[in-house]
């Protein structure tokens, strides 16, 4: 309530989160260059904030057909484009980055923002991109835990003595610069299959994000009631304040069956899915809709009756090839048709006292409270 | 009386299947076998050819699709299996090791397993051997001594001409039988509804 007179208060965070693969478009056979891949994610980004949205979030990869290896060199750039927009990742890699990196890096870019940065922590599922890093896949989990359990301390604690497994001891470091206003950035956990992680997010009471667009909804489901019931098992509050985040993925035309005929080419051809199940089936399945607004805010709608009411929806809308023109395109109608109505829908269907997203300023003024 | 469920894979392409044949011999030969310990048996047949796609799928995706459940749930929650495939090209089909793929790990853990195979001649019946047990090995699975193999020429001869591939199917039966009297399968523990408390995690275990 104090919260909402201060009118920090801003209900469900809806965003979009890229993956920045550099794919031929499959109806024209055109590959954009590297340049032009960097150049149209911004453009997105820019764009998502100027429609209305409130979460940019880009991936993180250290291999091709992706291009964004550095996601605070670019997010930077984002911040000192836009006035409100959130920037965070999908995801940073919490596995083969070095924690210290990663806590000087969005310590920094919260400080150029003025504390509009959260981040979603992943650990990469690319076998080959461990070992360049010096580390080993089968460590996934275990990277995952050390590295976070360290970079929560160096945020945290102004010198930090730290021994561990995976890196190299630490004697009298202190990470800079400092957290802003003394708050470290909400940290999201995101994993798609491993229990681990909903616990790990549970355990800290962070957030746990869900990137539904792969999975079925009974896996998704069983995923985010893990981590809702830990989360109280942890005594951070009851399992349905629990703070989750899904993904989605849309593609819209006015009228269904154009939008079906004109996204079939990109969907048969896309990266990870593609050549496999037909587009109804998976559509069926997964958190994809291709089809009209409507169907579009239906089925973002029914995530909530599969995973409770949860705080951040990221959409995925420029992969595959699309062509940045299209994109921006669908970013229009999204801003203009959909999320209006999935805020005041959304804001309708939730029972007071289940918490917004945590934010730079609310985890402020949580501070401000207990001191 | 006690009851134990037998999943039947059968991995033939063809419809009607000589492997479909010799996967329901097997299973009746081993609800009769059971039969003899007191036990009673559920047999689930699982025909690969139905999930064909389903399968091509899952291994793309990453995730079983609703229509494939059943079938993988059929083997998870099974107390044994006859896993019958054709032999092509020196080993299992496709089809069988794209379900077996598709299963999660630690699903075939300690399961009474009967190995079975038909093939165009009695020449690549050591395929079971050289592939299908070391597969099934991998998985952790439990596989009877006697495994069956099919050759064109052991349908032929009527009552005459076919008793040493029912000596074989009532010898595997019998195997399997008794492995799957002797206890049920404990159900594997499921990490969602037992995780590995964070505290453990943290101390690297």
């Amino acid at each position: 309530m104090q919260l909402l007179e201060a009118g920090i208060e801003m209900g469900m965070q809806f965003g979009v989160f890229s993956v920045g693969d550099v794919t031929p478009d499959p109806t024209t056979g055109r590959t954009p260059t590297e340049a032009e891949r960097i150049k149209a994610m911004v453009a997105i980004a820019l764009k998502t904030e100027e429609v209305g949205m409130d979460v940019f979030a880009t991936g993180e990869h250290h291999n091709p057909p992706f291009v964004p290896s550095a996601p605070t060199t670019m997010l930077g750039y984002v911040a000192a484009r836009t006035q409100r927009l959130l920037l965070s990742t999908a995801t940073t890699l919490i596995t083969t980055n070095d924690p210290v990196k990663i806590a000087e890096d969005y310590a920094m870019l919260q400080h150029l923002s003025d504390g509009r940065v959260d981040l979603m922590l992943g650990r990469g599922n690319t076998g080959p991109v461990y070992p360049w890093f010096g580390k080993d896949i089968r460590d996934g989990i275990p990277l995952a835990v050390e590295n976070y359990a360290l970079l929560r301390r160096l945020w945290r604690e102004d010198v930090v003595d730290w021994e561990g497994r995976h890196r190299t001891p630490l004697q009298g470091f202190t990470s800079t610069p400092r957290p802003l206003d003394g708050v470290p950035p909400f940290v999201w956990h995101a994993s798609i299959r491993s229990p681990e992680i909903a616990e790990q997010a549970a355990f800290y009471g962070d957030g746990f994000f869900h990137n539904n667009i792969f999975w079925d909804a009974g896996h998704v489901r069983r995923m985010v009631q893990l981590y809702r019931r830990r989360f109280e098992h942890y005594g951070h509050g009851p399992a349905d304040r629990a703070i989750v985040g899904l993904g989605g993925q849309v593609f819209m035309r006015r009228n269904s069956q154009d939008a079906v005929r004109e996204f079939r080419p990109y969907f048969d051809n896309a990266p990870v899915y593609g050549h496999g199940p037909s587009l109804e089936d998976f559509s069926e399945l997964t958190a994809l809709t291709v089809g009209s607004p409507q169907q579009v805010i239906d089925k973002t709608l029914s995530f909530r009756e599969m995973a409770g009411d949860y705080q951040r929806q990221l959409f995925l809308m420029d992969h595959a090839g699309l062509p940045l023109k299209t994109v921006l395109e669908q970013l229009d109608m999204l801003g203009e048709e959909v999320i209006p109505v999935l805020r005041s829908e959304f804001a309708a269907r939730t029972p007071a006292g289940v918490p917004d997203a945590p934010t730079h300023e609310s985890l402020k003024a949580q501070t401000e409270v207990t001191v | 009386m006690t009851t134990r469920r037998l999943a039947v894979v059968s991995a033939g392409v063809g419809v009607p299947s000589s492997t479909r044949l010799l996967a329901d011999r097997l299973a009746t030969a081993a609800t009769a076998a059971l039969r003899e310990h007191g036990v009673q048996t559920e047999v689930e047949v699982v025909e690969l050819r139905e999930h064909a796609h389903e399968l091509v799928d899952a291994v793309l995706t990453g995730f079983v699709a609703p229509g494939l459940r059943p079938a993988v749930d059929a083997v998870t929650g099974a107390d044994g299996l006859i896993a019958v495939t054709p032999v092509f090209s020196a080993s299992y089909n496709g089809l069988f090791k794209l379900f077996f793929d598709a299963l999660e790990d630690g699903v075939l853990d300690g399961k009474p397993t009967l190995a079975a195979a038909t093939g165009g001649t009695g020449r690549h019946s050591l395929a079971l051997e050289h592939a299908v047990r070391p597969l099934m090995a991998y998985l952790h699975a439990v596989v009877v001594p006697t495994a069956v193999f099919a050759a064109p020429e052991d349908w032929a001869g009527g009552t005459a001409g076919v008793p040493a591939l029912d000596r074989r199917i009532a010898r595997a039966a019998g195997e399997l039988a008794d492995l799957m009297a002797a206890r049920p399968v404990a159900p594997a523990p499921d990490p969602f509804d037992d995780p590995v408390p964070f505290e453990q995690l943290l101390r690297g275990e």
